[in-house]
C-alpha cells in the first residue's frame, strides 16, 4: 500500500471550494412526482382483497357509554367485523404525561366526534352503511364549554387525572426578581387579549392502510407527520413488539401539525388487519378531519410589562388560559409553549409567566403552526405597538433598541446563536418605506410592524432519551449512485430535497443520483418526525455526517488510484480530482469502485443529538433550540371606517433562515406562511355552537366544513414582497435556520397594528372580524375606549411560582424553591380536598 | 344505499374503458377506485375545495359532483393525461420549478383548471387567472407561486420569448429550474 497509511489521509479531502447546489433555487427532487399525479399519498394506496373501515363517532360532547348494539350492523350486507373499546385497553398520547386517549372509547366519550367503534366492510359504502346501523347508548354528563366553566365547575371532571379539577395543566414560573424589575420601570402597560383557535385544513383527509404479511407483523402506511412515535404508540396498544411493527409515513398532503400525534383510526386500522387477516383502509371524511383537529388552541392572555421611558424592558408578567379541548395531545408542551419564547426576541432581563390549560368537550388541541408561541407573540407585538404609540417612540426603532443579543443566554435560559432580526426590521422598514409613510397615511389607510421567532427543532426529543433525534445511513454502489435512507417525513415542506441537497453538495454528484428511502420504520433510521420545524437543521445534519464520512472513504480509494492524498481530492461534478492538478481525476463512480475494491461494500451513518440547553428547571425542557428563526413583517391595509371591512393591501416580510438550502423552497414557506397568517388574523376559526333544546342541546363544531371553515382564496390573497436574511448559526447545517413556521407569527399582530394605523382603534382580538372594528370605532365616537376585545383574565390562584434565577442575576439554571412552587395560596387543589374529606370521613 | 351496479364506457385521456361501478359513485370514485387514477385527489367529497379538478369536455368540472353514470360518451380529462410523452406539460415544468407544487395535493386540480383556461386564453391577465382557479383552496403556497407558474407557462404555449418572469421569481439573479449536470 503507497500512500494510504499518510498521517493525513484521515483529515479528509476538502469538498469543492464552493457550493453549487445549496444556495440556489432547484427544482425539488419529488417536484415531477407532484405536478404528475404520481405522488402515492395514503388514500391512493390499493391492495388486492383491501377492504374498508368506519369509525362511529360519539353525537354528544360528555357522556358514560351505557351500552352499544351492533345487532342491526351486522345483518347488513358485506359486514365483516366490529371493534370497540374492550378490545384496546391500553391508553396512548404522544406525551408521556398525557396518556389519555384510547383507540376507541372505553366507558366514556369526551367529545362529538370521540371514535366508539369500528366497523370494516367489503366496500366502503358498506362499512359507512353499517357505521350508521350501530347504536350507542349513552348517559350524558354536564358538558364543560369554556375556559371559564373548566376554572368553576369541578365536578364531573373529563379526565381523572390533571392539576385541578378540569384543568389539566398549572403553571407559574419566575425568572429573576420580577416585583423589583416593575418598580424600576417608568410605566406599567397591561393589556387582555383573545386568540380564538383555528385548525390546519391540509387539503388532503386523514388516510391510513395497514396490512399482515405474517401473521404477527402488521405494516401501516398512514399520512402522519412522526411516524416513529406512531410506531410507538402501535406498539403500546397492540401490545406486540415493536419490531413486528412497520409505520411508513406517505408523503403528506400538508400537515401543519395536524397528522403529528397518534390518532384512532391508525391503530384500529391495524387492529383491524390483524383480525381479518387482509389489508384495510381508512380515509376520514372531512367532517372527521375537524374531530381530529389537534389545532391552534384558543388562548386569553393577560400581558403585564413595565418599561423606562426611553423603551427599556425591564420586567415581564403574562399569563395565559388554554382552551384544551377534550385530550391532552401536545397540549403540556403547548402551555408551555404561549411562555417559553417571549424572551428570545428582545431583552427582557426580569420574566413570570403563569399558565392553565383547560379540558372541555371539544376535539383536542394540539401543535399547529407555530405551536403555542403565535397567541403570546400576537400579545406582545400588539401591547408592544402599545407602548410605542404611548411613549412616541417609533414602533420600528423601540424594538431595534431592545434586540436579544447574538451567542446570549435570556433571563429563561435559553441559548440564542445567530440573530437576525435586526437585519428583517430593517429589511421592511426600507422595503415598506416605513419612515416616511407610517402614521402619515390618510385616515382609513395604516401601516402595522410585528416580529417573531421560532425554533429550529425541539431540543428535546417526546420522549426521554439518549439516542440520536435523527439519522442517515447512506449506500454507495457501483453505479455512482447514493441511495439515502432516513426517517424524515415529507409533508410538503421539501425536507426530501433538503436532506438530498446536502448530500450531493457533499459527494460532488447530481442531485439526480441520489435516489432516496424515507419515513419507514423497517428500512430507515429513526428521525422523530416533521414537526417543530427541526428536520432541515437535524436531519440535515445527520446527512452532513453521513456524507463526510462517505466522502473520506470514496478518497481514500481514490487518492490510491491516483496517486495523491486524499485530503488534496475535490469533489465536484461528479467527478474527484486532485485540487491543485485538476487532470489527476476521475469519476465518481469509478472512485466509488476503487473505495469499494479497498475496503468492502460501503456505507456510512450520521446522526444528529441537539447542544444540552443551560435550563435547569422544571419546564426548561419546552423552549431550548439548536437555533433561532427570526421574522419581521409590514403589513399594510385598507380600512372602511363605515363598514368595519377591511383588505391587505401588501405584506412585506423579511425572515432571518440563516442560509437558504433551496431559495424556491424557502421562498415558498415565507408566503405560505403568511398565507397562513392572515387566515388566522382575519377569518379562520375552529369554534362551537349548541344544538336546540330539543336536539340535545349538544355542544357541536359550529361549521366542519370547507365551505363554512373560511379560509382565503386566490381572490384574497395581497401581494406580499419577501426578504431573505442569511445569518449563519453554528448550529444548523451550512448555517440554516427554520422557515416553515416562524414566518406565520409575526403576521398576526402586524394585521392589528396595521388596523390601529388605519383608524385609531385596538382589536385585542382575532380573528378580526368588521363588526369588531366598527365597534371599536363607535366606542371610540361615543368617548369610550377605541377597543375591542376580552375585558379581563379570570382570577386564577398560581400560588408560589418555581423560582430561576436568571444568569445576570447569578443563577445556574436551577429553580430555588422546588418545595415551595405551587403551593396554592388560596383554596387547596382538587388532591388536597380529597384528602381534607377523607380525614373528616 | 343502493348497491345496483352499472356499466358505461368512459373517454379518459383520450382511452377507452368499459367500466362496472355503483350506479351511485361519482366520477371521482370510479376514476380512483376503477382506473386506478389516483392522480385526482379529493379534499372534501362535497365540491367545496376544487380538489377533484377534471376536465369534462374541456371544462374544469368538480369530478366529486359528477355522476360517473352520466359521462358517458363526455371527454375527460385528468392530470394523468397532461403529459406529452415523457416530457411535462409547460404547466406541469413551470409548477415544479416555481414551486407552485409543495405538498401536491391541491397541484393536480389546479392544474387541470389552469389548463381549462390557457386553451381558452392564451394571454390570460392576473384577475383572469384568479378569477378561474378561485374555487381551488391551497394551504401550502400562499397562492402566489401558482399565479406565477401559470403566467410564464401561458408564454411558453404561446412561445413568446420576450416574457420574463416577474422579480418575486426571482433569486438574485437565478431563475429557479432544474438543476442537473451533465456530468
Amino acid at each position: 500500500m503507497h500512500d494510504a497509511q499518510r498521517p493525513d489521509d484521515d483529515q479528509g479531502p476538502v469538498t469543492s471550494d464552493q457550493l453549487r447546489l445549496i444556495g440556489t433555487p432547484f427544482r425539488r427532487v419529488d417536484g415531477r412526482a407532484k405536478v404528475t399525479g404520481q405522488t402515492r399519498f395514503a388514500d391512493d394506496l390499493f391492495f388486492p382483497r383491501m377492504v374498508h373501515m368506519k369509525l362511529v363517532r360519539s353525537t354528544v360532547p360528555h357522556a358514560h357509554i351505557v351500552s352499544i348494539d351492533t345487532s342491526r350492523a351486522k345483518k347488513l350486507p358485506g359486514v365483516l367485523a366490529f371493534l370497540t373499546g374492550d378490545s384496546m385497553p391500553v391508553p396512548f398520547g404522544i406525551l408521556p404525561v398525557s396518556q389519555d386517549e384510547h383507540a376507541l372509547c372505553q366507558d366514556k366519550v369526551r367529545f362529538v366526534g370521540d371514535p366508539v367503534v369500528a366497523v370494516a366492510a367489503l366496500t366502503e359504502d358498506q362499512a359507512h352503511e353499517a357505521a350508521l346501523a350501530v347504536e350507542v347508548e349513552y348517559q350524558t354528563l354536564e358538558t364543560i364549554a369554556s375556559i371559564d366553566e373548566a376554572i368553576s365547575i369541578m365536578e364531573p371532571r373529563i379526565h381523572d387525572y390533571g392539576d385541578e379539577g378540569n384543568l389539566h395543566k398549572k403553571i407559574s414560573m419566575e425568572f429573576g426578581d420580577t416585583e423589583a424589575g416593575f418598580s424600576e420601570a417608568d410605566h406599567i402597560f397591561e393589556d387582555v387579549l383573545y386568540f380564538e383557535g383555528s385548525t390546519h385544513l391540509a387539503m388532503e383527509q386523514h388516510a391510513a392502510v395497514a396490512l399482515t404479511e405474517e401473521t404477527d407483523r402488521v405494516t401501516v402506511y398512514s399520512s402522519t407527520q412522526t411516524p416513529h412515535y406512531l410506531h410507538r404508540s402501535l406498539a403500546k396498544v397492540l401490545e406486540l413488539p415493536a419490531a413486528r411493527i412497520r409505520v411508513i409515513a406517505c408523503p403528506n398532503g400538508g400537515a401543519f401539525g395536524g397528522k403529528s400525534d397518534p390518532f384512532n383510526h391508525e391503530i384500529c386500522v391495524a387492529k383491524m388487519a390483524m383480525m381479518l387477516g387482509r389489508p384495510v383502509k381508512i380515509c376520514l371524511t372531512r367532517e372527521e378531519v375537524f374531530y381530529c383537529h389537534r389545532g391552534r388552541h384558543p388562548v386569553l392572555m393577560k400581558i403585564r410589562t413595565g418599561v423606562k421611558k426611553d423603551g427599556t424592558l425591564t420586567a415581564q408578567h403574562l399569563q395565559t388560559a388554554l382552551d384544551g379541548g377534550a385530550y391532552g395531545s401536545y397540549g403540556v408542551a403547548s402551555t408551555y409553549y404561549t411562555g417559553a419564547l417571549q424572551t428570545v426576541t428582545y431583552e427582557l432581563p426580569r420574566y413570570r409567566f403563569d399558565s392553565i390549560r383547560a379540558f372541555t368537550n371539544k376535539p383536542p388541541c394540539g401543535p399547529k403552526r407555530g405551536h403555542g408561541t403565535p397567541q403570546p407573540r400576537f400579545a406582545f407585538e400588539v401591547h408592544l405597538d402599545k407602548i410605542a404609540h404611548e411613549l412616541g417612540i417609533d414602533p420600528a426603532d423601540l424594538r431595534l433598541e431592545q434586540l436579544v443579543a447574538a451567542d446570549s443566554v435570556t433571563s429563561n435560559w435559553l441559548k440564542i446563536g445567530s440573530m437576525g432580526l435586526g437585519k428583517c426590521i430593517e429589511a421592511v422598514v426600507a422595503g415598506s418605506a416605513w419612515r416616511e409613510r407610517y402614521g402619515n397615511l390618510p385616515e382609513g389607510r395604516g401601516l402595522g410592524l410585528a416580529c417573531g421567532s421560532y425554533l429550529s427543532g425541539a431540543g428535546l426529543p417526546i420522549y426521554w432519551n439518549h439516542m440520536p433525534q435523527s439519522g442517515v445511513q447512506l449506500q454507495l454502489d457501483r453505479s455512482g449512485g447514493v441511495t439515502l435512507f432516513c426517517g424524515e417525513t415529507e409533508i410538503g415542506q421539501g425536507s426530501d430535497s433538503v436532506i438530498a441537497a446536502i448530500t450531493a453538495e457533499i459527494l460532488g454528484i447530481d442531485l439526480h443520483d441520489i435516489r432516496l428511502c424515507v419515513a419507514d420504520t423497517d428500512l430507515t433510521p429513526v428521525d422523530l418526525g416533521s414537526y417543530s420545524s427541526r428536520v432541515t437543521l437535524m436531519a440535515g445534519n445527520a446527512a452532513i455526517q453521513a456524507a463526510e464520512r462517505a466522502r473520506n472513504l470514496v478518497a481514500k480509494g481514490a487518492a490510491e488510484e491516483l496517486k495523491v492524498a486524499a485530503r488534496e481530492l475535490v469533489f465536484a461534478e461528479g467527478r474527484v480530482f486532485h485540487g491543485e492538478d485538476p487532470d489527476k481525476s476521475m469519476s465518481f463512480a469509478d472512485a466509488v469502485i476503487a473505495a469499494e475494491s479497498r475496503f468492502g461494500t460501503l456505507g456510512t451513518t450520521g446522526s444528529y443529538i441537539p447542544p444540552r440547553s443551560p435550563g435547569r428547571y422544571r419546564g426548561a425542557g419546552v423552549g431550548p433550540s439548536p437555533a433561532y428563526s427570526y421574522s419581521a413583517t409590514v403589513v399594510e391595509t385598507e380600512v372602511d371606517p363605515a363598514t368595519g371591512i377591511y383588505r391587505i393591501e401588501h405584506v412585506w416580510m423579511a425572515h432571518d433562515v440563516g442560509k437558504c438550502i433551496n431559495p424556491a423552497l424557502v421562498m415558498g414557506q415565507i408566503e405560505g406562511s403568511v398565507y397562513m397568517g392572515l387566515g388566522e388574523a382575519m377569518m379562520e376559526e375552529q369554534v362551537f355552537r349548541r344544538l336546540p333544546k330539543k336536539r340535545s342541546s349538544a355542544l357541536v363544531h359550529k361549521h366542519p366544513s370547507m365551505l363554512e371553515y373560511k379560509s382565503p382564496t386566490f381572490a384574497d390573497m395581497p401581494p406580499v414582497t419577501s426578504y431573505i436574511i442569511e445569518d449563519p448559526d453554528p448550529n444548523g447545517p451550512f448555517g440554516a435556520k427554520e422557515v416553515g413556521q416562524g414566518p406565520l407569527l409575526p403576521v398576526i399582530p402586524a394585521v392589528a397594528n396595521s388596523i390601529f394605523d388605519a383608524v385609531g382603534v385596538r382589536i385585542d382580538q382575532v380573528p378580526i372580524a368588521p363588526h369588531m372594528i366598527l365597534q371599536a370605532i363607535e366606542a371610540r365616537d361615543r368617548g369610550k375606549e377605541a377597543r375591542f376585545g376580552p375585558k379581563s383574565f379570570p382570577e386564577i390562584d398560581f400560588g408560589v411560582p418555581l423560582r430561576v434565577p436568571t444568569p445576570a442575576e447569578g443563577g445556574d439554571g436551577k429553580a430555588i424553591n422546588i418545595d415551595e412552587a405551587g403551593v396554592r395560596t388560596g383554596t387547596g387543589t382538587m388532591t388536597e380536598r380529597k384528602d381534607g374529606e377523607k380525614g373528616e370521613n | 344505499m343502493s348497491q345496483e351496479q352499472t356499466t358505461r364506457t368512459l373517454q379518459v385521456n383520450g382511452e377507452v374503458h368499459h367500466v362496472a361501478f355503483p350506479v351511485h359513485h361519482s366520477l371521482l370514485e370510479v376514476l380512483r377506485e376503477e382506473l386506478g387514477l389516483t392522480g385526482t385527489k379529493h379534499g372534501c367529497e362535497l365540491g367545496e375545495c376544487g380538489t377533484c379538478t377534471v376536465l369534462i369536455d374541456g371544462k374544469p368540472l368538480l369530478s366529486c359532483l359528477e355522476l360517473a353514470a352520466e359521462c358517458e360518451n363526455r371527454k375527460i380529462e385528468t392530470v394523468e393525461g397532461m403529459m406529452r410523452g415523457n416530457e411535462l406539460h409547460p404547466l406541469q415544468s413551470c409548477f415544479a420549478d416555481l414551486g407552485a407544487a409543495q405538498c401536491g395535493y391541491c397541484t393536480p386540480g389546479i392544474l387541470m383548471a389552469a389548463q381549462a383556461l390557457l386553451e381558452e386564453n392564451d394571454t390570460p391577465s392576473r384577475d383572469e387567472i384568479i378569477s378561474a382557479l378561485s374555487g381551488n383552496l391551497c394551504r401550502c403556497t400562499g397562492y402566489h407561486k401558482i399565479l406565477e407558474a401559470v403566467e410564464w407557462a401561458a408564454a411558453q404555449l404561446r412561445g413568446d420569448e420576450s416574457y420574463r418572469l416577474p422579480e418575486s421569481a426571482f433569486y438574485g439573479d437565478q431563475v429557479p429550474g432544474e438543476k442537473v449536470s451533465d456530468a
